[in-house]
């Protein structure tokens, strides 16, 4: 709090603009949860502000009420020194503030255009907004370098360009102020490292950023100065030029934190599931996986690295029996799958293999549900669940309030709506169900997309207890530092195939990176030039 | 797009209800004054016709039997969100099998037999006229609201054809069967207790009735208690999440809707077997529909179901009461009340959604405001 003081004190006698925001005493609750606790928080115009803090801090629910989608309790909101009322996001973007969702706010089948108009479509007939629309949004993508074709469909375009469209929106409704919550957890690192240009190239024009991650790496690479929230509350205030990665992460969990898991060797088991040339077309026809085979081990992690997008999320799909096998066979505890033989993801979970979906959103929670009715999803036939035809209620919350202590879930209530909790202890949750269900094989994905540090550190260490009790699992994620840090062996994979195979000790990640940018790095000397030379 | 938190569950099942019922009633009120009678008056003839004079809660029961059956009905298919409208063509059917039941055996067998076996069958009729509707939206992608509808109508044009035809009571010219037996009918509840003692008058109330409330009871195990409807809720809030859980999704929509035609379909038990002790036409008389609203105002749950039965089953009542004391007021008007009724807690319950929210939010900060000023 004292450090904050002085930051405001140093500001009192000061002739300089006034700052872009500063927020005053806001409080904001959710039932017995205190989400905000008197924050206070002032940004300078033309900066870029990092707020970080574990799971659950209150990060969303700050820059939520800055943009008028909760009102706060009390507290008082300035914008350019003028105190404003924020009772709708409409508010909001009159004062100029824009926010672009860690899970976007834009219509699939609507083109790139359309979306950017929607709400601001203009007169009566559409044609004077689209032609003035598509005008600005011509010149914005040309001074800001956001290339995108406005009649793209969104739907076809990756998630990065996706993001772009939200950036695009919140500019074109005249945003200076640009709010972006967790704006790297779907992105490649290119993606990321795209993105970073484009907010360092907003600043210089500038618009102030405030930016929410758990990426320490990513705070101190791009910002000026960084919040840390801790248990509702903001505890510290650092010029980024002043902190390093150890010192922000003790800030916000408290404690020294471990970057890397603390890995050890060891023999892996008996095969137990063997994959043999497995190909898979999507709805369209087009072919996401092609000939993949691999055996995995009991007590073995086994890592797919690869750029997002490039049938990972199938390959998860297929082995977990949502998607049924088209060509090739599974082997696994002793049941053979394929086209013939199909096993649903009920039939799969009895025979031992659990899935820690990548969309915990959409497939790993059932949002409305209780946390003790989401701890039970996929199990809610089995023993866990109750007996006979019946579920017994006392028992499985029992069992989630166990399972919710274990894993540090907070708020540990496990009447508590699945879609309250925030997005890491949504995760822990996911996680904390699939390990609990001991399963002989785990296929995980993203394990710890939107977790924060500490969280992170927590799951790694389930997982390498899991694969030292003898569990295989199939670690699929895009952060190649975590698929290193686990992995006992690493493949690469690259549209759709298999293009590379690594050990444990001889990842050497410049290589897996070209191999996921499907290059063979076997002969990639004078093409990485090329590259180079051509970029 | 603004967003406020949601309201208080007390609020949002308590008090919301109540206020659009309240708007619903000023209204009425409105026409009633603009037809020169005092609306206060009305009011309390409506309160007494339903409540208060001799036999007049039988028949507010006797309505609210089948507003439960249908209200029910449409509840289960909305927790896997299903909109089943095709309830009074299930209950019209479903009161066919009871009926044919009825006709088959009321001569030869005793009514502890018949009866059973008629309740029975009006569940499996009425789940079989839900069962194509339910096929062609789990594995053929054709919407259930526009199935059901149809069904309604063939469920129509079936008992025109079937009581003009071969149910037809022989020697007679009206679209009816013949009268069962005694023995297969449901007890009244006014003979039972007439028969311990207390005096009651005579209305159309009977078991049925009990039926309906342990109907309810199984509805709220069904989805709160059983595993089947922990998968069905899944399937109704995400049917991502169903596909990850292994939840067959066909098989789940199938089942569902034949429960919920079931339900439907028991509303025949009471308007066969119990009051009328024949198949005549039109029996079901658009409570199918109604229970729409009964579901809608009742927010899906058997407690609120019961709570929104009772009440238009009064309305339906007290109505009829209006109209006979009442020079004024004409049957018409008093379809015009129930309509007015139904559209503001059924079609617009949630208008007054956001502003009370907000309410709810300002309301929230006032105080705490005071405190840390
Ligand atoms: N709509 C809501 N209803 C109930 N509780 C909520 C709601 N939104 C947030 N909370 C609670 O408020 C607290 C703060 O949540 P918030 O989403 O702001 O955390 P966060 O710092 O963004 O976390 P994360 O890093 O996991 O995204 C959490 O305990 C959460 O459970
Ligand atoms: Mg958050």
């Amino acid at each position: 709090m004292t450090g904050q003081d002085t930051h405001h004190g140093m500001r009192g006698g000061d002739v300089s603009p006034p700052p872009a925001v500063e927020l005053r005493r806001i409080n904001k609750r959710f039932g017995r949860v205190h989400a905000n606790r008197d924050i206070d928080l002032t940004i300078d115009a033309g900066t870029i502000t990092g707020i970080i803090g574990e799971n659950g801090a209150g990060k969303s629910t700050l820059v939520s009420i800055l943009y008028g989608f909760y009102s706060a309790d009390s507290g008082d909101i300035l914008i350019d020194g003028t105190p404003v009322a924020l009772t709708s996001t409409a508010d909001a973007i009159r004062c100029g503030i824009g926010m672009v969702h860690q899970h976007f706010m834009l219509v699939p089948t609507m083109s790139v255009l359309d979306n950017v108009m929607l709400g601001r479509e203009g007169g009566f007939t559409l044609t004077d907004g689209i032609s003035k629309t598509r005008k600005r949004l011509a010149q914005l993508s040309e001074d800001y370098g956001l290339e995108i074709d406005p009649d793209a469909l969104v739907q076809d375009l990756p998630v990065g360009l996706q993001q772009r469209v939200e950036i695009l929106k919140a500019l074109l409704r005249g945003a200076r102020i640009l709010i972006l919550d967790e704006p790297t957890g779907v992105l490649t690192p290119q993606e990321a490292d795209r993105l970073f240009e484009i907010l360092r190239m907003l600043k210089q024009d500038g618009v102030t950023i405030l930016l929410i991650t758990h990426k320490l790496r990513e705070i101190m690479a791009i910002t000026d100065d960084v919040n840390v929230m801790r248990h509702g509350q903001m505890v510290a205030h650092r010029k980024t030029k002043d902190t390093n990665r150890e010192d922000l992460a003790r800030l916000m969990v408290g404690r020294d934190v471990l970057f890397t898991a603390k890995y050890h060797e060891k023999e892996p088991g008996a095969p137990i599931l063997e994959i043999d040339a497995l190909t898979h077309h999507d709805s369209r026809g087009s072919t996401v996986l092609s000939d993949i085979s691999f055996t995995l081990r009991a007590g073995e992690i086994l890592g797919i690295a690869g750029v997002s997008g490039n049938g990972q999320s199938q390959l998860l799909d297929v082995l977990s029996g949502i998607e049924p096998v088209q060509e090739g066979t599974i082997r696994v505890a002793g049941e053979v799958i394929d086209s013939r033989n199909r096993r649903d993801p009920t039939a799969l979970r009895q025979v031992g293999v659990a899935h820690i979906p990548e969309d915990r959103h959409h497939r790993g929670l059932v949002l409305p549900f209780s946390a003790a009715e989401s701890s039970i999803l996929g199990y809610h036939l089995t023993d866990v669940a109750g007996s006979g035809l019946f579920l017994d209620l006392q028992k499985i919350e029992a069992r989630c309030a166990d399972l919710m202590q274990r894993y540090d879930v907070r708020p540990p209530d496990p009447q508590w709506r699945s879609g309250g909790f925030s997005g890491g202890n949504q995760q822990k949750i996911v996680v904390a169900r699939e390990i609990a269900a001991s399963p002989q094989v785990l296929l995980v994905g993203q394990p710890t997309r939107g977790v924060d540090i500490g969280a992170i550190e927590f799951i790694h260490k389930e997982l390498l207890a899991a694969r030292d009790r003898g569990c295989a699992i199939l670690l699929v994620s895009v952060e190649l530092d975590e698929i290193m840090a686990l992995s006992d062996r690493i493949l690469v994979m690259n549209a759709g195939r298999i293009v590379g195979e690594t050990a444990h000790g001889e990842a050497d990640p410049n290589r897996i990176g070209l191999m996921m940018a499907g290059i063979d790095p076997n002969n990639a000397r004078d093409i990485t030039v090329q590259e180079t030379g051509a970029a | 797009m603004s967003s406020t938190p949601p309201l208080p569950r007390w609020a949002d099942i308590g008090l919301l209800p109540v206020l659009n019922l309240m708007i619903a009633m000023v209204v009425s009120g409105l026409v009633i004054a603009a037809i020169g009678e005092n609306p206060f008056d009305a009011v309390a003839v409506m309160v007494k016709g339903a409540f208060f004079y001799d036999g007049s809660l039988g028949y507010t029961l006797y309505y609210t039997t089948n507003f439960i059956f249908t209200g029910l009905a449409v509840a289960v298919a909305y927790h896997a969100m299903l909109f089943n409208i095709g309830g009074e063509g299930q209950a019209y059917i479903g009161g066919l099998g009871a009926g044919l039941v009825c006709l088959a055996l009321d001569q030869v067998m005793p009514g502890f037999v018949t009866i059973p076996l008629a309740i029975a069958a009006a569940a499996v009729f009425g789940a079989a006229w839900a069962l194509i509707p339910a096929y062609l939206q789990a594995y053929r992608g054709s919407h259930i609201v526009i199935t059901t509808i149809m069904f309604n109508f063939i469920a129509a044009g079936v008992m025109v054809s079937l009581l003009g035809g071969v149910l037809m009571q022989p020697g007679q010219s009206s679209p009816a069967s013949r009268t069962f037996e005694p023995s297969s009918f449901i007890p009244f509840i006014h003979e039972i207790l007439n028969g311990i003692g207390i005096e009651a008058a005579r209305t159309p109330l009977n078991l049925s009735f009990v039926l309906a409330l342990a109907a309810c009871v199984f509805v709220w195990v069904l989805i709160w208690r059983s595993r089947f409807g922990y998968s069905l809720r899944t399937l109704g809030q995400s049917e991502p999440a169903a596909a990850y859980a292994g939840i067959p999704v066909g098989k789940t929509i199938v089942v569902t809707m034949l429960i919920s035609g079931a339900l439907a379909g028991m509303m025949g038990v009471n308007e066969v077997v119990g009051v009328n002790h024949r198949l005549v036409l039109n029996f079901t008389a658009g409570y199918g529909f109604t229970g729409i609203a009964v579901a809608l105002m009742g927010r899906n749950h058997p407690v609120g179901i019961v709570l929104a039965s009772l009440l238009f089953g009064a309305l339906y009542q007290g109505g009829a009461e209006l109209d006979f004391e009442f020079q004024t007021i004409t049957r018409e008007m008093v379809l015009l009340i129930q309509g007015l009724i139904i559209l503001f807690s059924g079609a617009l319950s949630y208008m007054l959604n956001p502003p009370l929210a907000r309410l709810f939010a300002r309301l929230s900060v006032g105080p705490r405001r005071e405190v840390q000023a």
